[in-house]
C-alpha cells in the first residue's frame, strides 16, 4: 500500500456503540450491545498497529465519531484514548445524555481537546420526533459538565427541518443554542432518505413544510453569522480560530486514516472502506489480517474534482492550480456572470449567494470525468 | 392474359366499414389463401395498420375468379391519403364503394366516391354488414344509390363477415367494371402506383402495365426520373411475391429494381424499355403539397442522422412526405416536415418511432402561410420561426369542411365552426336523421386540437372531411415565448389574434410548472414583437447543498455531483436557462396532441 510521501496527519475511529438507534440516522451503528467494547477496542488497536506504516510522525488530529463514542464502557474508552497518538486536536462526539461529571473529567484527562455535542434541538416535541433521549435540559447541564471539566472548545450540533418545526421553532433553537456560547455550531437540514420507516412516519409532514423550509438554510446562516460566529464551510459555523481541524483536513482534500467498522480512509490513490458487520472486523483482526475492505482507486483528476467539490464549501477560495483540470471554462464564465462564483487572482471561490446553491453550482462547474470504480 | 379476362378495381370505404374484411373473404373464395394461411386483415401487412384497423400503404393483389384475373388495388381510405387513393385509383378501371349499412355514408365515403368518379371508375355499390341486428339495407342502398346514380336495386347487400355475397361481388366486378385498355403490341409502359423499400433487394416498384409487356432481366428506363436498372425480378402479389417471368399489358404487380437510392424512382414515374421504348410517359400524377408542417427533432442529438435515413426511407413507401433540414437552438438539429394532415403526422411519427426505434420531439403543427412583407416580396412561410415580425399581410390556408351528424348535433356543430372563425356555406338532409354541414374554415383551426372538440361535443357520431380550397387573408400574429428574455423558437406560433392571449397564457403557464427553479429568477413570457402578453416567474432556488460531508462521505458525494452534471447535459439549454426534455414534451403535447 503507497503511503503519502509525508504520512497520514489525521486519525479518524469510529466507535459504533448506541444505547437505541434514532430514528433519522443512517450512521453505522450497533444498538444494545453493552458487552464486547473491550473486544472492539483491541480490534481497534489491532488496526492501527497494522497501517501504523501510513501515519506521519506527527498526527494533527484525532476524531472519535459514532455511535455514540460516550455510550462506550468508560474503562474502555480511556484505554483506548490512551493508546491513541498523541495530537494537538483530539475530538469526540457525545450524546448528551451520557455526559456526566465523570464522563467529562475522564475525556478531559485522557487527552481530548474538543467535544461536539449532539444536541439537534432544544424542543421536546421535535426531539421526540426525532427519537433522541436526551431533553433540552440534560443538553444544557451536558454542556455545563464539559465546561466545568476545563473543555473551553464544544461544538453543538443541531438539525433544523424536522417534521413539524416551524420557522417560529427554529428560531428558537437557534436562540437556546447561541445562548450556550460554543465555539462551534455544526447545522444541518434532516436527511430523510426515501424509504426509510423515518419517511414512512413523517413524509407527509415533510411534504407539507416544504415551503417553509426553503428559507430555513437563509435563516440557520444568518442568525449565526449575527451572534458573531463565522460560516467557514456550508453547515459549519464558528468563533473565530475554532473550525473543527479534523474536518478542515477532509475539505481540504488531505489524506486521512480511518479505523473501525464502516469507517473510511483515503491514502494517496486509494480509498478504502471498512465492511460495516462488527464479527468479520472482530475475526480479522484478532487472527492479525486486515478487516474486509471495499478498495477504490481514486486517480488523480478525480481527487482533483473531489478537491474542488469540498474546497468550495469552505468561505476561502480555493487556488485555481489545484482544481483547474476539474473545472469546466464555460461553466465558470456562466456562473461568473450569474454572481454565483468569484474569481480571485489564482484562485476560485463562491460568492455568499453561490454557497447556497453550492450543490447545483459544484455540479455545473465540474468538467466530465468517467467516474471509476474498482471494487 | 388478354386484356378482355382483367379487371383492376380497388374498394373505396369508410374507417371500419369492412373493407379490409372483404379483401379476406375474397382472398378465401378465390382460393387465393388456404384457410390455414388465413389472419385477420391479411392486407395490412404494416404493424400500425393492424393496430389501427385502417390501411397506410395500397396494395395490390391478384386473385383468379372463373376464369378471369381480378387485381384488387387495396387503397388507404383517410381523408389525408388522398393522394394515395388517387395514384391507386389510375391504375384502376373500377371501385366498390363499401358502406356499412348500419352506419350509412360517411364524410370520407363520399370525398373517395368523388375521387373515383372523378378518375372516370365504374362504381359498383356494395351495402355491406347486412347481418347486423342495427343494419338497415334498404335506407343505405338508398343513400348510396342517390350518390352515385344507380338503380337502388343494382346495389349489393353482402355481409363480409359471414361471406354472404362476397361471390355476388366478385361476380359484379367481371360483369360490370370494364377490362382494361391499352395496346399489347406498343412498346412498353408502366406506371408506378406506389413503391416499398426492402432491405435486401432495393426499391420494389408497384406498377400497373398500360402497354405492351415487360420481361425478366430486361433494362428498364424511369422517363422522368431518367434513371436506368435492370428488372431483377417481375411479379405480382398473391398475397405474397410470386415471381412471374413477364408483365402484360393490364395487369398489376411488381418490379424489384435493385435501385439502392430512393430518390432515383419517384411514385407516378412511367417505365419503360431502356431501348427501343417509348417516347412518351403516361400522364403523371398530380403533384399534391403538404398541408400540415411540423418541426421532428431527436431527442437525443446523436440519433439526428438515424432521423435522416429512416425519412429517407419513409419518403420512398410515401411520396407525399415532405421534409427538409432545421435547426432549432432549443432543439438541435432536425427536420422540418410537411404532411397531407394531421392523421398522416400522426402515422409518420408512429412509424419512425415503431420501425425505426427513434424517440422523437414533435413542435406544434401549423399550416403554411404566405407572408407579403411590406416591400412587396411575397414568402412561403412553414414554421412559425420563419414568421417575419413585421409584414404587410399574410394569407393562409382555408379549407371547405363537410361533416355529417345526426339532426341533434346540428347547433354544437355549427358553435364549434363559428368559434372556429368558420363561415356557413351549406347544410342539406341526407335523410330525416342525418344532416351535412359545408362550413369554410381556416385550417390552421383544425390543426388545433379540432378533432377532440368535434368528438366530444357530438359524442362521436360526427364524420368530417375537408378540401384545400385556397388561401385568404387573415388578422395573424407571431407570438414568441420568452425564457428570461430570450425566445424559444421551438415554441413560437402563428395564430389568429384573437387567440394570442388564452394561447399564450397557457405555454407561459404550463412551462412554469415544467422548468425547474433555477439558480436564478427566470421570467417566462409570451409577445407578439416586443409587446408582453402574459408572464409568469420561476423563483429562483434559495438552496441547493448537500447537508454534511465528511471523510466518510466524500465518494457518494461526489457521485452524487457526477450524476447531477450528467443530468445537466440531457437539458437543453435556452439561453442560461436550462429545459428538461420532459417540459418541451409537455408543452409541445399541450399544443400539439389535443386531438
Amino acid at each position: 500500500m503507497k503511503s503519502a510521501p509525508q504520512g497520514v496527519r489525521h486519525l479518524y475511529v469510529h466507535l459504533p456503540f448506541c444505547a437505541h438507534r434514532c430514528g433519522y440516522c443512517d450512521f453505522v451503528t450497533l444498538v444494545g450491545k453493552r458487552e464486547g467494547h473491550g473486544a472492539y477496542v483491541d480490534a481497534l488497536l489491532a488496526e492501527l498497529e497494522l497501517e501504523r506504516e501510513v501515519l506521519a510522525e506527527g498526527v494533527e488530529t484525532v476524531f472519535l465519531g459514532g455511535g455514540t463514542p460516550t455510550f462506550t464502557e468508560p474503562r474502555e474508552l480511556a484505554r483506548l484514548l490512551d493508546s491513541l497518538p498523541r495530537a494537538a486536536e483530539v475530538t469526540v462526539e457525545a450524546n448528551p445524555e451520557t455526559v456526566t461529571p465523570q464522563l467529562a473529567s475522564l475525556l478531559r484527562e485522557s487527552g481530548v481537546t474538543r467535544v461536539s455535542l449532539g444536541a439537534q434541538s432544544f424542543d421536546p416535541r421535535l426531539l421526540a420526533v426525532l427519537e433522541r433521549r436526551a431533553g433540552p435540559d440534560d443538553v444544557r447541564r451536558a454542556f455545563y459538565h464539559l465546561r466545568d471539566a476545563g473543555f473551553d472548545n464544544i461544538s453543538l450540533d443541531l438539525i433544523y427541518g424536522i417534521p413539524g418545526q416551524g420557522p417560529s421553532d427554529l428560531e428558537r433553537d437557534l436562540a437556546a443554542a447561541l445562548a450556550l456560547g460554543p465555539e462551534h455550531l455544526s447545522c444541518y437540514e434532516l436527511e430523510a432518505k426515501p424509504g426509510t420507516r423515518f419517511v414512512h412516519a413523517w413524509g407527509a409532514e415533510l411534504a407539507r413544510q416544504e415551503e417553509a423550509m426553503e428559507g430555513y438554510f437563509e435563516q440557520v446562516v444568518e442568525t449565526i453569522v449575527a451572534a458573531g460566529y463565522r460560516w467557514y464551510e456550508t453547515a459549519n459555523f464558528c468563533r473565530e480560530g475554532r473550525q473543527a481541524g479534523h474536518n478542515m483536513a477532509y475539505w481540504l482534500g488531505r489524506d486521512y486514516l480511518g479505523l473501525g467498522i464502516g469507517a473510511v480512509s483515503t491514502v494517496g490513490e486509494l480509498r478504502w472502506r471498512n465492511a460495516p458487520k462488527l464479527a468479520p472486523y472482530l475475526a480479522a483482526l484478532a487472527s492479525g489480517l486486515r478487516p474486509p475492505r471495499e478498495l477504490e482507486q481514486l486517480d488523480g483528476p478525480t481527487r482533483v474534482v473531489e478537491r474542488l467539490m469540498l474546497g468550495l464549501r469552505l468561505d476561502r477560495p480555493v487556488p485555481l492550480a489545484e482544481v483547474a483540470g476539474a473545472v469546466e471554462p464555460g461553466a465558470l464564465d456562466r456562473l461568473e456572470r450569474l454572481g454565483l462564483v468569484q474569481r480571485t487572482v489564482g484562485s476560485l471561490g463562491l460568492t455568499r449567494r453561490g454557497r447556497f446553491l453550492g450543490g447545483g453550482v459544484t455540479a455545473e462547474l465540474i468538467a466530465e470525468t468517467p467516474a471509476k470504480d474498482y471494487n | 392474359m388478354p386484356l378482355d379476362r382483367i379487371r383492376n378495381f380497388s374498394i373505396v370505404a369508410h374507417i371500419d366499414h369492412g373493407k379490409s374484411t372483404l379483401a379476406d373473404r375474397i382472398l378465401e373464395l378465390t382460393d387465393t389463401l388456404s384457410g390455414r394461411e388465413m389472419r385477420e386483415q391479411v392486407l395490412d401487412s404494416m404493424e400500425l395498420e393492424r393496430e389501427r384497423g385502417i390501411t397506410i400503404k395500397a396494395q395490390a393483389v391478384r386473385v383468379l375468379w372463373k376464369g378471369r384475373q381480378l387485381n384488387l388495388i387495396d387503397t388507404p381510405g383517410h381523408v389525408d391519403f388522398t393522394y394515395e387513393v388517387s395514384r391507386a385509383l389510375q391504375a384502376c378501371e373500377g371501385a366498390l364503394l363499401l358502406v356499412d349499412a348500419a352506419q350509412g355514408i360517411q364524410a370520407q365515403t363520399l370525398a373517395n366516391a368523388y375521387l373515383a368518379i372523378e378518375n372516370g371508375l365504374e362504381i359498383v355499390p356494395v351495402v355491406n354488414k347486412i347481418d347486423l341486428p342495427q343494419a338497415d339495407p334498404d335506407a343505405t342502398a338508398a343513400e348510396v344509390a342517390d350518390l352515385v346514380g344507380e338503380d337502388p336495386a343494382r346495389v349489393l347487400r353482402i355481409s363480409a363477415k359471414t361471406g354472404e355475397g362476397v361471390a355476388d361481388v366478385l361476380d359484379g366486378i367481371v360483369e360490370r367494371i370494364p377490362p382494361p385498355e391499352g395496346d399489347p403490341g406498343a412498346p412498353a409502359r408502366a406506371l408506378v402506383f406506389d413503391s416499398a423499400y426492402d432491405q435486401y433487394r432495393g426499391v420494389v416498384a408497384f406498377v400497373r402495365v398500360v402497354d405492351g409487356s415487360f420481361r425478366t432481366r430486361e433494362e428498364l428506363r424511369a422517363m422522368a426520373a431518367g434513371t436506368r436498372f435492370e428488372a431483377e425480378e417481375l411479379g405480382f402479389f398473391s398475397p405474397d411475391r410470386r415471381p412471374t417471368p413477364t408483365l402484360e399489358a393490364g395487369e398489376v404487380g411488381y418490379v424489384v429494381t435493385g435501385l439502392k437510392d430512393v430518390s432515383r424512382l419517384r411514385v407516378g414515374d412511367t417505365l419503360t424499355a431502356a431501348h427501343g421504348g417509348a417516347s412518351q410517359p403516361l400522364p403523371g400524377y398530380k403533384d399534391v403539397k403538404p398541408t400540415v408542417f411540423a418541426g421532428l427533432y431527436p431527442t437525443d442529438s446523436d440519433d439526428y442522422p438515424d432521423l435522416r435515413d429512416a425519412l429517407e426511407k419513409l419518403k420512398l413507401n410515401d411520396a407525399s412526405l415532405f421534409y427538409e433540414p432545421e435547426t432549432s437552438q432549443a432543439l438541435g438539429f432536425g427536420f422540418r416536415c410537411g404532411f397531407l394532415g394531421l392523421l398522416h403526422m400522426e402515422i409518420v411519427r408512429e412509424r419512425l418511432e415503431r420501425e425505426f426505434d427513434l424517440d422523437l420531439l414533435v413542435t406544434a403543427p401549423n399550416v403554411a402561410y404566405r407572408v407579403f412583407t411590406a416591400t412587396g416580396q411575397e414568402l412561403e412561410v412553414h414554421s412559425p420561426a420563419d414568421m417575419p415580425r413585421e409584414f404587410d399581410r399574410v394569407e393562409e390556408p382555408y379549407i371547405r369542411a363537410t361533416t355529417i351528424v345526426p339532426k341533434d348535433y346540428v347547433g354544437s356543430v355549427m358553435e364549434l365552426n363559428n368559434d372556429r372563425r368558420g363561415s356557413f356555406d351549406h347544410m342539406e338532409y341526407l335523410s330525416e336523421e342525418r344532416v351535412l354541414l359545408s362550413y369554410d374554415l381556416p385550417l390552421a383551426e383544425i390543426v388545433y386540437d379540432y378533432y377532440d372538440q368535434l368528438k366530444s361535443r357530438t359524442k362521436g357520431y360526427a364524420s368530417f372531411d375537408y378540401d384545400v380550397i385556397g388561401f385568404e387573408e387573415g388578422d395573424l400574429v407571431r407570438v414568441d415565448i420568452l425564457l428570461a428574455g430570450e425566445p424559444v423558437d421551438a415554441l413560437s406560433l402563428i395564430v389568429h389574434r384573437q387567440g394570442a392571449l388564452p394561447r399564450g397564457r397557457a405555454l407561459v403557464d404550463r412551462l412554469r410548472e415544467e422548468i425547474p427553479r433555477q439558480m436564478f429568477d427566470v421570467a417566462v413570457q409570451a409577445a407578439i414583437g416586443s409587446r408582453v402578453i402574459a408572464r409568469e416567474t420561476i423563483k429562483a432556488r434559495r438552496k441547493d447543498v448537500l447537508a454534511k460531508c465528511y471523510g466518510g462521505d466524500v465518494t457518494r458525494k461526489r457521485k452524487l455531483l457526477e450524476r447531477q452534471k450528467k443530468g445537466k447535459k440531457r437539458m437543453k439549454q435556452v439561453g442560461s436557462v436550462e429545459v428538461p426534455q420532459e417540459a418541451f414534451l409537455a408543452v409541445l403535447k399541450l399544443d400539439g396532441d389535443k386531438r
